[in-house]
């Protein structure tokens, strides 16, 4: 990796458990679609040989010393990116569903909105998503309850494909939901006043590996994320009555 | 009821004999310990001292019972120690988030600055 961070830097975070039948293909896949631009995956303890396969094709790797969960293996790449003063972030995960020819949207469109995120939408272009009925209703859900509390629609709120700039990035490195970090990441970046824009973008069924979604995981998902939201809308408003 | 204040009194000696020697060995820290040692402590005096645990029950109104004074007061020791051990694990969980990621961010500096050195020296 160039580490030189600096005005108009871009990096690419791929975090990864148990990937190495599929991490490899997306690392190949973004370095023909934004070449020269540095990757990094984070490795979140694999149990197999992600970290080899992903350093063959040609990544740097983060390896975390034991498992953190989504949040915290992407909170340290966007501590590290932070650190060595990027400008831009985006995060796609290493299960081959986010296509990587689709950087350079969500990229321009991080440079030219001026908003602190990007989302990259399964649902602006409805034949593009191969989300579940499960995951469709509970994400239906999120948008009605995150109507009012955003103050405007977000089609997607659960998506794993975004970028972010260095106002954003500030932010998460000192404040990131650990556990299912997407949802309330969008109540943090509100509660700083940021904004956020979707753009289209195609998800793929997985390269390789498994889903680890349940109906029992589903609902635990459902219910902790509704909580994590009300504690972080209560601590803002904590904060604004104490102003 | 006197077996069941004796039982209560064994186990609350047990208890105290127990964080003692855990205390000892440093399986425990003194602060974390104080909790169920005063809880024990409570408990044994409770149940040795009946006109107190009389007193204590029909001031809470629980009447001809006063062994539910000792029930109530296991439910609420257990309730407290629990649900400060709660805080105290969320706590260690997120400082064990952050050292973690601290640790690989500064392997990958290490990592990258020992590459750097390597480069430089091979010219």
């Amino acid at each position: 990796m160039t580490h030189s961070g600096g005005p108009g830097s871009v990096l690419i975070i791929v975090p990864a458990y148990n990937e190495e039948g599929a991490v490899g293909g997306v690392i190949a896949e973004i370095q023909a679609t934004v070449p020269g631009v540095p990757v990094l995956v984070i490795d979140d303890c694999s149990e197999d040989a992600t970290i080899v396969t992903a350093r063959a094709a040609g990544a740097e790797i983060l390896p975390l010393p034991h498992h953190l969960g989504l949040g915290g293996a992407v909170q340290a790449g966007y501590k590290l990116a932070f650190e060595l003063g990027y400008e831009y972030v985006i995060r796609l995960d290493g299960d081959g569903q986010h296509d990587p020819r689709d950087i350079p949207v969500v990229l321009d469109t991080l440079r030219s909105s001026g908003c602190e995120m990007v989302i990259g939408s399964r649902y602006i272009e409805e034949d593009s998503n191969h989300t579940s009925f499960l995951r469709s209703v509970g994400i239906r859900f999120f948008r009605l309850v995150l109507r009012p509390i955003l103050g405007k629609p977000v089609l997607d709120p659960t998506s794993g494909f975004v970028g972010v700039n260095r106002a954003a990035l500030q932010v998460f490195s000192k404040s990131f939901p650990l556990e299912y970090p997407e949802i309330e990441a969008l109540v943090v970046l509100k509660r700083r006043a940021f904004r956020f824009i979707e753009v289209p973008c195609r998800v793929r069924p997985r390269a390789a590996g498994m889903s680890t979604i349940t109906p029992v995981r589903s609902v635990y998902y459902i219910v902790h994320v509704l909580l994590g939201v009300l504690v972080n809308i209560l601590r803002f408003e904590s904060r604004r009555w104490r102003r | 009821m006197e077996p069941l204040l004796n039982a209560i009194a064994l186990v609350s000696l047990a208890v105290i004999a127990l964080v003692l020697l855990s205390l000892r060995r440093a399986h425990i820290r003194v602060e974390y310990s104080m909790s169920w040692l005063g809880a024990a402590v409570a408990l044994l005096v409770l149940s040795q001292w009946r006109s107190l645990l009389e007193r204590v029950s029909a001031w809470l109104g629980l009447g001809d019972d006063p062994a539910s004074v000792l029930v109530l007061l296991i439910v609420c020791v257990l309730f407290v120690v629990s649900y400060r051990f709660s805080i105290i694990l969320s706590r260690l969980k997120d400082a064990n988030i952050a050292l973690a990621q601290k640790v690989a961010i500064l392997e990958f500096q290490i990592r990258t600055i020992d590459e750097k050195q390597q480069t430089e020296s091979s010219y």
